[in-house]
């Protein structure tokens, strides 16, 4: 058989159409696979830090409860108040049910966050948030378990010469201690909320 | 009857209900200005607001100045890969007949070294310059620490 140029143009395009296609569906199924919580590798974050009381907290003293986990550190008065102000909205939005979960506001910047300044912190927002630092050491294991990133970066522009960047979403640790999911940075807090009853209505692990 | 102006108005700007009236000067107007609550001292305050600029040539915010911080400055937070930061901004243009607007989780007037804490329901001035526009002074609202618009 013979072909003439428009129709090996078309065979080629034809071609190029499936791998595009097949591609398409592979990655957009992975993507739904690993957006899939229970598909993901489950894994158990842990922390062993202080309250501003100076008393020990570990990740167990909370089983049986949802953990709603924020890092952060209180010289951040852009980010970390507009997600610890979320948090408030979704704990008022929980009602009754708001002691099924506990949420938490781990410091990054152990160095200046400890103490009673740190409860100041968090209760400005809402009352439930227990606000925890620990030593650098601790830290940096808490943010590992979680998987998240943070880093102190020198700026001569921030207060005392430096400023954190850090993971600004907001982490769910199930009753059992498993990571959950995360909700991503601006997240609306209806959406949170919705998502949190649907899990305590036990329509989601 | 005469109304308690003063009572009335400290009624307002404890719910949170006053905004502060745009403020016109030459060719700019600053709209929408606010700041959260500060805890305590010890702690940066953010403040933000909108300049318009109604003229036919781009201006530029140099400067800042409040007698409530030794130490403000214009930064900007990203949100790269999940990771947030903030950074310093020298300078920040207002496009002919376009505005700049900071906003919250983006461009904010970081007011470090406070000498005194910003409580809700209170004011303070704060003084922009402009590149050519000169300084504009605006009283700028302090809402409450979980505050996140100028709406609230
Ligand atoms: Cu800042």
């Amino acid at each position: 058989m013979k072909l003439t140029l428009a129709q090996k143009i078309l065979w080629v395009a034809a071609a190029l159409a499936l791998v595009a296609f097949a591609a398409l569906v592979w990655t957009g199924g992975l993507r739904t696979s690993s957006s899939e919580e229970s598909a993901q590798q489950a894994f158990r974050p842990e922390f062993r830090l202080e309250d501003a009381a100076g008393r020990p907290v570990t990740s167990e003293d909370f089983r049986g409860r949802y953990r709603l986990v924020f890092f952060g550190f209180t010289n951040c008065p852009d980010v970390c108040p507009t997600t610890l102000s979320e948090v408030a909205q979704v704990m008022d939005g929980l009602g009754s049910q708001a002691d099924r979960v506990q949420p938490l506001f781990l410091s990054v910047d152990p160095e200046r966050d400890a103490g009673a300044e740190l409860a100041e912190f968090t209760s400005a927002f809402h009352p439930s948030i227990l606000g925890l630092a620990g030593s650098p050491e601790a830290t940096q294991a808490a943010a590992e378990s979680f998987k998240i990133f943070f880093a102190r970066e020198d700026d001569a522009t921030a207060p005392d010469g430096y400023s954190m960047a850090h993971a600004s979403a907001l982490y769910l640790i199930g009753p059992d201690g498993d990571w959950l999911r995360q909700y991503e940075y601006g997240m609306p807090a209806t959406d949170i909320l919705a998502d949190l009853q649907n899990r305590l209505e036990g329509s989601l692990p | 009857m005469k109304l308690p102006v003063a009572a009335v108005l400290a009624f307002a700007l404890s719910a949170g209900l006053v905004h502060a009236e745009p403020v016109r000067q030459g060719d700019l107007e600053i709209d929408a200005a606010w700041a959260r609550a500060s805890i305590g001292t010890s702690r940066p305050g953010a403040a933000y607001f909108t300049v318009r600029n109604l003229g036919d040539e781009a201006d530029r915010l140099t400067g800042l100045s409040s007698p409530v911080s030794a130490m403000p400055m214009l930064h900007e937070t990203t949100v790269s890969e999940g990771v947030s930061r903030m950074a310093h901004v020298e300078a920040a243009e207002i496009p002919a007949g376009g505005e700049l607007t900071l906003e919250s989780g983006g461009m904010h007037v970081m007011l470090m070294e406070l000498t005194t804490p910003l409580k809700e329901g209170a004011t303070f001035p704060l003084t922009l310059t402009f590149e050519s526009g000169g300084e504009i002074t605006v009283e700028v609202p302090v809402f409450g620490p979980g505050a996140t618009g100028p709406a609230e």
